[in-house]
């Protein structure tokens, strides 16, 4: 297990008068101190890791959030940001002698802006929620994380959240072209807005993915693009995943780009099936989904050259939808194949790492034998298109040893994704999860780096320590310049 | 005044240490081809990183391209185009623009296409170089080998620094090795040009068009004036404004997709894959305001649909000035000649009628004396300014890199 960082006794003391101090700032329900009303906000999605929270501010406005920015920088009290708490890398998770900042109450859409086609929303607000606000006008907002019912765009921005359609429409920071946010110190800043670009450093390009260590987002405004007139899907069965990844590669060498290309392991068509009955062949070791949108002409020619293709690179069967029913019911076992996956075993662990395509058939390899290591086995669902991997690590948190069983497989298989080229996270983030894997992939200069940009945004490291980086900052140490005058090695260096 | 060209990442990172440790500062330059763009830098000494050239991997089924930042995109975009890929964003050469067609300067390089963060036409659909950059290898301004990001298309690991290194003007880093996501290049492209628009029934258009599910992935509106200039026979020989549209993809698609457009938008003249081509690289070198004789050439990012508010307030303020937009609007090119621009390249008077539609403004084009004097970038006040000077020292706490050219200071 992944240790937080231990807490100030000194702050745990002042607990009360933080509480009055935040009543005074949020009256009524919005400052939430019983015990077990804390309790609801003890975890994100990744919901092996619990620690209640010193307790829990629930804002309504940029101006209170200000403040309670503002008194807890003077006072020197840590603070956990959180949207819907659907981070599957424990983003959200509270710190004991923090205070968590809930911005569940920014529920409002401000402005559809239909001829610059964005859309400016509160951080609360849903991600299908923007959808659902501009879909009478033929437009909607591309990135669709799995959990985009629940998760909200505050929470997107801070993840950079992905979605089966991000290779070809991007994932949020290529969807967001503004925000405001708050800084530590309780200043407001206004990054990007309705306009392509902007002037000065592109901080609105560091703040999406930032996971709440750099400031808190109160408003963001996204592109909006108009709906694909139409989709088909195309389920494509292989007698290997190598075969599934070759197939992937020749579409995309090929000059198509889908919408959505999907593979699924044996185990999890099989979980997949029994779970939701789409027709998937049972007796394929990988399945492709891969989804043609756009105009009919268009879809209706990709389909013919992607069947084609596929049938070059080995399939053993391949259906093409016919009607929506049919696409729905193609997609409906992959987007269920989480739920389907955990009707075989009681818990599971799912892994986000990216690799380079080519690489699967070593990686999957490579996870076999791992999984007669740990003795756990794996179910396989992989964005295809981008590399992303989501391997499903199926155990039983109620067997002794067996959580901690699941947690060093998965940190192997990343450690793997690494090492044959890929990342540790591809969209579900750092986090707690992959904190301390963080030095497989950088090394303590990468990491010095990143945190002097950290302290630049949070000089005194209160905004949601102990995430993302395997040592808290040191700002004043990282910010002297260890050189000295006339002894570098310089003159041997060629002049022109 | 010295000029030092390292021949390997190592030798770039001692001189940057030496430099940190003696106080000196360095131009970074390779192509040196956007030498004009932004603040002209002070620096003490010029760090010609030409030498750090060449691609180390391209791989068009993983859409991954990783190059040494000097490479120059000639050779990139040969790459590119015999794999039938491309940099989705449309980098563009701005020699002409900027004046260097006639003078010997270096080949643009993909370091500083990413460095200055361009994007042309298709940027309406498509994003910004930024968009597109997934890694890097780079110098801090310590003199520290460091890198960020990754060489996959999907990554969210750490803070996204390549972001902050697009459109840093060498302020931050020196890159030396870059990776990007590269897409397929579509098989074919047409334009269709609408005849005779006014400027607000033009960006109306446009905006109606960028909303059609029919994917049009480039916008743009020329006056008159504009139109005239260009090479393209169909669009200068119109009499009157162009409004053009670009269609790209697989051709059965394109076919369809050009039918329905001129069903919604009338029947106009429709340009073939070469001609587009054409017209569509025009317009990102800003070739329809090229030759009318401006001292100023401004580059403003408005919200698109209040574009034609803007220039009607510019009209006023500059009779003689010439605008045209792409994005759809959401990039106004004006130049000006100098009696109107005046000492300051007119950007007390450009900036306050971008007020009217947030956005920033960019000064691309002016005499040396005006790109000394006028604020090439929107001034940054307040809280950003003291968070931008933060972020600056986080990178480069002696201010070794490119002094001034994006802020005093910066």
């Amino acid at each position: 297990m992944i240790k937080m960082p231990l807490p100030d006794r000194e702050v745990l003391a002042r607990r009360l008068e933080i509480v009055a101090a935040l009543r005074k700032i949020v009256p009524g329900e919005g400052v939430i101190e019983a015990e077990h009303e804390r309790r609801a906000f003890e975890c994100d999605g990744l919901t092996a890791y619990r620690q209640l929270p010193m307790v829990v501010v629930l804002p309504q406005t940029t101006a209170q959030i200000v403040e309670i920015l503002r008194y807890c920088f003077v006072n020197k009290v840590k603070v956990v940001p959180r949207g819907a708490g659907t981070s599957l890398s424990g983003g959200a998770l509270p710190l004991e002698d923090a205070v968590l900042l809930g911005l569940g109450k920014f529920k409002r859409i401000l402005d559809i802006d239909i001829a610059n086609r964005c859309v400016v929303v509160q951080p609360g607000v849903t991600n299908l929620g923007i959808t659902h606000a501009v879909q009478t006008h033929g437009l909607y907002y591309a990135p669709d994380p799995s959990s985009q019912i629940a998760c909200t765009i505050g929470g997107n921005v801070a993840e950079n959240s992905g979605g089966v359609h991000c290779l070809k429409y991007g994932l949020t920071t290529n969807n967001v072209i503004g925000v405001e946010m708050v800084t530590m110190e309780g200043e407001v800043l206004r990054l990007g807005g309705k306009h392509f670009d902007a002037s000065g450093y592109d901080l609105l390009g560091v703040m999406v993915g930032s996971e709440g260590l750099l400031g808190v987002v109160t408003e963001v405004t996204v592109r909006v693009l108009p709906t694909p007139p139409g989709a088909r899907a195309l389920m494509i069965g292989f007698d290997s995943v190598e075969g599934a990844g070759d197939c992937v590669a020749a579409v995309i060498a090929g000059g198509i780009v889908p919408g959505g290309m999907e593979i699924m392991d044996r185990l999890a068509v099989e979980a997949a099936e029994a779970f939701v009955h789409a027709g998937y062949p049972l007796d394929a070791e990988a399945l492709l989904i891969v989804e043609l949108d756009g105009c009919e002409a268009e879809v209706d020619h990709l389909v013919a050259c992607v069947e084609a293709i596929a049938a070059r690179h080995g399939a053993t069967s391949c259906r093409a939808s016919q009607s929506e029913a049919q696409r729905l019911l193609f997609w409906a076992g992959r987007k269920a194949a989480f739920p389907a996956v955990g009707r075989l075993s009681p818990d599971y662990y799912c892994m986000d790492g990216t690799i380079p395509r080519k690489k699967i058939g070593d990686v999957l390899r490579r996870m076999k034998q791992m999984e007669a290591q740990y003795g756990l086995r794996v179910a396989n669902v992989f964005h295809a298109g981008d590399g992303n991997l989501h391997p499903l690590i199926l155990y039983d948190a109620n067997k002794p040893g067996e959580l901690e069983r699941a947690e060093e497989f998965g940190n192997d298989i990343l450690r793997l994704c690494v090492e044959v080229g890929g990342v540790l996270t591809g969209e579900h983030g750092v986090g707690v999860e992959k904190r301390d894997l963080m030095t497989a992939m950088f090394d303590e200069i990468d990491l010095n780096q990143q945190q002097r940009l950290k302290c630049a945004f949070d000089e005194s490291s209160l905004l949601n320590p102990g995430k993302v980086f395997p040592q808290l900052c040191r700002c004043a140490e990282l910010g002297r310049m260890h050189v000295k005058a006339g002894q570098t090695r310089f003159p041997d260096l060629p002049r022109f | 005044m010295g000029v030092f060209q390292p021949s390997d990442e190592a030798q770039a990172a001692e001189i940057v240490a030496w430099a940190a440790a003696e106080s000196q500062s360095l131009e970074i330059v390779a192509g040196a081809s956007k030498r004009r763009l932004g603040r002209p830098p002070h620096a003490d000494h010029r760090f010609d990183v030409s030498r750090l050239a060449g691609i180390v991997d391209y791989d068009p089924a993983e859409l991954i391209l990783t190059a040494r930042a000097a490479t120059p995109m000639v050779e990139i975009e040969a790459q590119l185009e015999a794999r039938r890929q491309m940099l989705a964003f449309e980098p563009m050469d701005w020699r002409g623009l900027l004046g260097l067609e006639n003078e010997p300067s270096g080949e643009p390089t993909l370091g500083g296409v990413l460095a200055c963060n361009l994007g042309g036409p298709r940027r309406v659909r498509a994003g910004s170089a930024r968009d597109y950059f997934l890694g890097f290898a780079a110098i801090n301004g310590r003199g520290e080998r460091w890198k960020a990001g990754g060489k996959v298309v999907k990554n969210v690991t750490g803070f996204d620094m390549c972001k902050l290194q697009a459109g840093a003007y060498g302020t931050l880093s020196v890159l030396t090795e870059v990776t990007l996501k590269v897409m397929p290049r579509p098989e074919t492209a047409g334009t269709i040009l609408l005849p005779s628009l006014s400027d607000e029934a033009a960006i109306a258009e446009l905006s109606r068009a960028l909303n059609t599910p029919f994917e049009v992935s480039a916008a743009a509106h020329l006056p008159a004036p504009a139109a005239r200039r260009s090479g393209v026979a169909a669009v200068a020989q119109g009499h009157g404004a162009v409004t053009a549209l670009r269609i790209e993809g697989p051709a059965p698609s394109v076919a369809f997709r050009a039918d329905a457009i001129e069903k919604l938008f009338g029947r106009g003249a429709r340009l073939d894959a070469a001609e587009s081509g054409r017209l569509w690289r025009e317009i990102g070198e800003a070739r329809p305001l090229l030759g009318a004789g401006a001292a100023c050439v401004w580059r403003l990012c408005p919200t698109s649909s209040l574009a034609p508010a803007v220039v009607s307030d510019l009209h006023e303020k500059f009779p003689l000035a010439e605008v045209f937009y792409d994005w759809g609007g959401g990039l106004i090119w004006l130049s000006l000649d100098a009696g109107e621009a005046g000492s300051d390249g007119g950007a007390a008077r450009v900036r306050a009628a971008m007020t009217l539609a947030g956005g920033h403004s960019t000064l691309v084009v002016a005499p040396d004396a005006i790109r000394a004097a006028a604020p090439a970038f929107d001034p940054v006040e307040g809280a950003l300014a003291a968070l931008s000077k933060r972020v600056k020292t986080s990178f480069d706490p002696c201010g070794v890199f490119n002094p001034g050219r994006m802020q005093e200071g910066q």
